[in-house]
């Protein structure tokens, strides 16, 4: 493999980029999972969805990034729908983190990859946008817009949801009800609700998130199960619902990503998200930021 | 002493077929139902003995694969060598992967699972020896003794291959193991307490399975003459092997044969009816309205029905 | 009267079942001969797979038209394997044993057709080859015959090579896709890159699964070579397209390009526009070359083709599809059989003719006449599918016999080049 200084620097930048990218894609199930605790396996084929989404109003000429915030709406009704049912049928049973629940999410995920098949074939797709396929030149250096429109994105998300959760009144019960939720019923907030908006939130920044999936790069269905690997290793290794520790997590995932890739090609790559999971399951569970 | 009997009946019968004239890829598809059975019931003595969700059953097959594969390229090994070999290393993966991972709670498994299959995958893709991403065309004996073609002598290998895991499962079931492998599933905290080794059952239940797993993946190159590793790989294999117990039934051995033969006769069926992208959608669909209505699976749902009607 | 109706009923019958019985005695005498193939309809490949498919149905319906193959009409079936290799064992062992059909074509290109060598082989089953790419090097089978226009690795590199000659280029970055095609292709190049002493300082595989080249392109860049050699599959070729505009090779690159599939695909080549400048890729039909077969072939293939909304120009594909028919149809009524065995010493002895020319295989069921073209794309414009049509958008380098116009070097002078 070539190597070279110039080159390491250029793939930690791309790495930075791409991991703004990676945190945003997490934030929503850094919520579900991190915060709320639910299973949530199905969080990565929800944000193909979206890519798709946004595909769809492509061709009704709807900027992608556009396209992703009209889905918010939407994909937070749905969230909360599926929360809902959620937990009418596993969370209020008893029978939550066992085998059914993940099973439930985990056929969810297929269901969804399949109706994508279905709806869409197999074949790649990709947004169109005068922004993307061109590179913000810095000298030799050439940074591709659809990288740092994402990162930016990401980077906007990161501190709304941030400061949503540290200084609302919603934000802040939502924190609560991960912690302890029967000081919270006893505080006269219904729990269930909260953990329903909670999801819905978490769901609606995943349409987002989808919409720079598909500018960054093609899709197509099955591309859920490799963001499998990335979201919850970022969520893992950010420790359990700080959101800024997500960014950082994520910033971490595409700099390792990106370094991997340029020194040993590209044949690693998928692995490195997962590799780094099992190492931080191995080594510190709670992450690198959580307590 | 009624299992034995059945059994062998079974085994017989496959025989008795494989020798008979009869059509070419009836045992082609009659593997895919087989290999289905021992997916089935080797992840049903972890996932619903132990009440550990093993995602990572790609990972697994593809370990008995390729361990198969490879002594097959360097030694020509026979193939009941190859299976020996396949249960053996993926016995080994699952004890790997239990000492890893069966400090932490139950997603944490389940999502490092997931992510053996994409590292060795990765492994695989990597090595040249392995074909890479390319994949590796095998040449089969042509003439084999007794049943003539590969295929049929391959089909009645399964089907005792099937007979070997439900009678390992019926063991562990009945078994020590299985009393501590229920009283994990049931309140691990409570088992440790009353002194159940429950790391110890754990752990040989990750080996039991890996190894079943790896007899279910290691004849798959000899089945179809070429092997590389997206299809060996795929996540298709966890979603079946997850949803056939699920449907059968969890809590007995015989609840994975159960979901197999239901779950693999509708998949034929809507292979040839429909397509074939839509089974991929009946197992998803049937997964999710199982464990929604009848978490005990169709064993569960006898039971209600005997119950009700006395 | 409800007697009467009965036996009146009875004998209609009686007469319908022997007229039935008669008929149908004769139809069975001239049962169809049985075609069987799996083509990629979706998936990366499809784009060119549904081109072929195209091609081949008019073949049969032309056969048909004229009377079938030995007074018999010719049955044609075809699945979708998707591009995947790994459906295609089973997509091919049921052709044989449920459809139970007499002939088998391999599905398009090297990657689905690797699989069932081994399969064909044992079933002693001749194979119509179909665009792919020295698949039968390791497994031998006699009874293989490829369409496509090439042969070994080396005299496709040739091409490109020669082509670049002027440019007197000495370093060679090589990027292959990790899929039996590319791996092929690469293997062979590699010693003829060595024999003509050059030093390759990139060498990297990919798997067919990348979606993001901006690594390696930038790698390729910081190794500073000259020659950039890249052995794709459509969709990698697109991104790989994609990613040379946005990330950029660096200006000592002289020529890039050499075995991209896809590029050839009308959808793909109107997609990329003017990102495809400069690019020096294989061909094997460039509006221009004199084989009139395939310009009529094409006046009627178009108008079928747009209504089926699938590559209207069917530049790539669609001929050497239909010539497959062709050579069927010529080896099936001179040996007055469809016996694997006998088709195939016929095609090994003969030289057939079709659409796409004169067609003789060697001793591995390769082309022994080859005629593969180098063109550098010139002047492409976005958004425009009947700029195709000009000759002078795709500028032939080699081989001298087809030559049209001269390379030029280096790629960045090439991309912006007129």
């Amino acid at each position: 493999m070539f190597f070279s200084f110039e080159l390491l620097f250029e793939a930690i930048l791309f790495g930075l980029l791409l991991g703004c990218f990676y945190a945003a894609v997490s934030l929503g199930l850094s919520v579900a999972f991190g915060l709320l605790d639910v299973p949530h396996v199905a969080h990565p084929a929800l944000l193909v969805v979206g890519s798709y989404g946004a595909y769809m109003l492509g061709d009704w000429g709807i900027d992608p990034l556009v396209a992703g915030f009209l889905l918010m709406p939407v994909f937070f009704l749905v969230g909360m729908l599926l929360y809902r049912f959620y937990y009418e049928t596993f969370e209020r049973r008893g029978n939550a983190a066992g085998v059914n629940g993940l099973a439930f999410f985990f056929g969810v995920a297929f269901i969804i990859e399949v109706l994508l098949v279905v709806a869409f074939g197999v074949d790649q797709r990709s947004a169109e946008a005068d922004y993307i396929g061109e590179s913000l030149r810095l000298g030799d250096l050439r940074l591709p817009y659809r990288l740092l429109i994402a990162a930016a994105v990401a980077l906007v998300l990161t501190v709304v949801l941030s400061n949503f959760f540290s200084r609302t009144f919603v934000g802040r019960a939502i924190k609560a009800v991960g912690q302890d939720e029967g000081a919270l019923r006893l505080m006269g907030a219904d729990p269930v609700r909260i953990k329903q908006l909670a999801f819905g939130i978490a769901t609606s920044v995943n349409a987002l998130a989808g919409a720079m999936l598909i500018i960054v790069s093609p899709v197509e269905p099955t591309m859920d199960r490799i963001y499998i690997g990335r979201t919850f290793c970022v969520v893992v290794l950010a420790g359990m619902g700080s959101m800024k520790g997500t960014l950082a997590a994520g910033l971490v995932l595409g700099v390792t990503e990106s370094i991997v890739l340029t020194l040993f090609g590209a044949s690693w790559a998928t692995a490195v998200a997962f590799g780094l999971l099992l190492v931080m399951l191995g080594v510190r569970p709670q992450g690198l930021f959580g307590r | 002493m009624k299992f034995w009997i059945v059994s062998a009946l079974a085994i017989l019968s496959a025989v008795a077929l494989a020798l008979s004239g009869a059509n070419e890829y009836l045992f082609f598809a009659g593997f895919v139902v087989l290999q289905a059975i021992i997916l089935a019931t080797g992840w049903n003595i972890l996932g619903g003995y132990a009440g550990y969700v093993n995602f990572g059953v790609p990972g697994f097959v593809g370990v008995g694969a390729y361990t198969a594969l490879a002594l097959h390229l360097l030694v020509g090994a026979p193939l009941i060598v190859q299976i020996v070999a396949g249960a053996a290393m993926a016995a080994l993966l699952g004890l790997a992967v239990g000492v890893l991972t069966l400090r932490l709670r139950g997603i944490f498994f389940s999502i490092a699972t997931i992510a053996v299959v994409f590292i060795l995958e990765a492994v695989v893709m990597n090595s040249r020896f392995l074909g890479g991403a390319t994949g590796i065309q095998l040449t089969r004996p042509d003439d084999v003794w007794l049943f003539g073609t590969y295929t049929r002598m391959l089909f009645v290998m399964m089907t005792l291959m099937a007979v070997v895991a439900l009678s390992v499962a019926r063991y562990v079931q009945n078994s020590y193991i299985g009393q501590g492998l229920r009283a994990v599933r049931d309140a691990e905290e409570a088992a440790e307490c009353s002194g159940v080794p429950t790391l110890k059952v754990k752990l040989i239940a990750c080996a039991i399975s890996g190894a079943l797993l790896g007899v279910a993946g290691a004849p798959m190159p000899m089945y179809l003459s070429y092997i590389e590793p997206l299809s060996t790989f795929n996540l298709h294999y966890a979603v079946i092997a997850l949803a056939m117990p699920i449907i059968g039934g969890t809590s007995h051995w015989i609840g994975p044969l159960i979901g197999a033969l239901i779950l693999g006769t509708l998949q034929q069926i809507v292979t040839v009816t429909i397509s074939s992208e839509l089974n991929v959608l009946v197992v998803g669909v049937l997964l999710v309205v199982f464990v929604v209505a009848a978490p005990d699976g169709v064993i569960g749902l006898v039971k209600k029905w005997k119950t009700s009607s006395k | 009267m409800d007697m009467i109706r009965r036996k009146l009923l009875g004998v209609a019958s009686s007469v319908a079942l022997v007229a039935g019985l008669a008929t149908g005695g004769s139809a069975l005498a001239a049962d169809p001969i049985k075609i069987g193939m799996s083509m990629p309809q979706t998936g990366p490949l499809g784009g060119g797979g549904k081109a072929a498919l195209l091609a081949l149905r008019m073949w049969v319906e032309d056969v048909n038209a004229k009377g079938g193959l030995l007074g018999r009409q010719v049955e044609f079936t075809y699945y979708d394997d998707q591009g995947n290799p790994a459906n295609t064992p089973g997509i091919y062992t049921k052709l044989l044993d449920v459809d139970k059909v007499d002939l088998l074509i391999a599905p398009y290109a090297t990657g689905p057709t690797a699989p069932i060598m081994p399969l064909v082989k044992q079933r002693q089953k001749l194979l119509m080859g179909n665009f792919s790419f020295q698949v039968n090097a390791k497994t031998k089978h006699d009874m293989w015959f490829n369409n496509a226009p090439w042969n070994t690795a080396e005299g496709w590199a040739k091409g490109f090579m020669e082509a670049g000659k002027a440019s007197g280029a000495k370093t060679v970055a090589i990027l292959a896709e990790d899929g039996e095609f590319a791996q092929n292709l690469a293997d062979g190049a590699r010693p003829y890159f060595k024999s003509l002493g050059l030093n390759v300082v990139y060498d990297q595989n990919y798997p067919p699964t990348t979606k993001d080249f901006s690594s390696l392109v930038r790698s390729i860049r910081a190794s500073k070579a000259e020659i950039v050699f890249v052995a794709s599959y459509p969709a990698a070729s697109s991104a790989i397209v994609n990613s040379i505009n946005e990330i950029g090779l660096g200006s000592q690159v002289q020529i890039v390009g050499g075995a991209m599939v896809g590029l050839q695909f009308t959808p793909i080549a109107v997609n990329l526009g003017s990102k495809l400048n400069g690019i020096t890729n294989y061909h094997v039909y460039v509006p221009g070359m004199p084989l009139p077969g395939v310009e009529s072939f094409l006046q009627r293939y178009t108008p079928r083709a747009k209504a089926e909304k699938i590559d209207e120009l069917g530049y790539y594909l669609p001929p050497f599809n239909y010539a497959i028919g062709e050579m069927l149809e010529q080896a099936i009524n001179a040996t007055k059989s469809i016996d694997d065995r006998k088709l195939a010493d016929y095609f090994r002895k003969n030289e057939m003719k079709t659409i796409v020319g004169p067609v003789r295989f060697d001793a591995n069921g390769e082309r022994a006449n080859v005629r593969l073209v180098t063109a550098q794309f010139r002047g492409i414009k976005n958004k425009d599918q009947e700029q195709f049509r000009n000759s002078g958008k795709q500028v032939v380098l080699s081989p001298a016999a087809d030559k049209t116009g001269e390379f030029i070097y280096p790629y960045s002078k090439a991309a912006d080049a007129k």
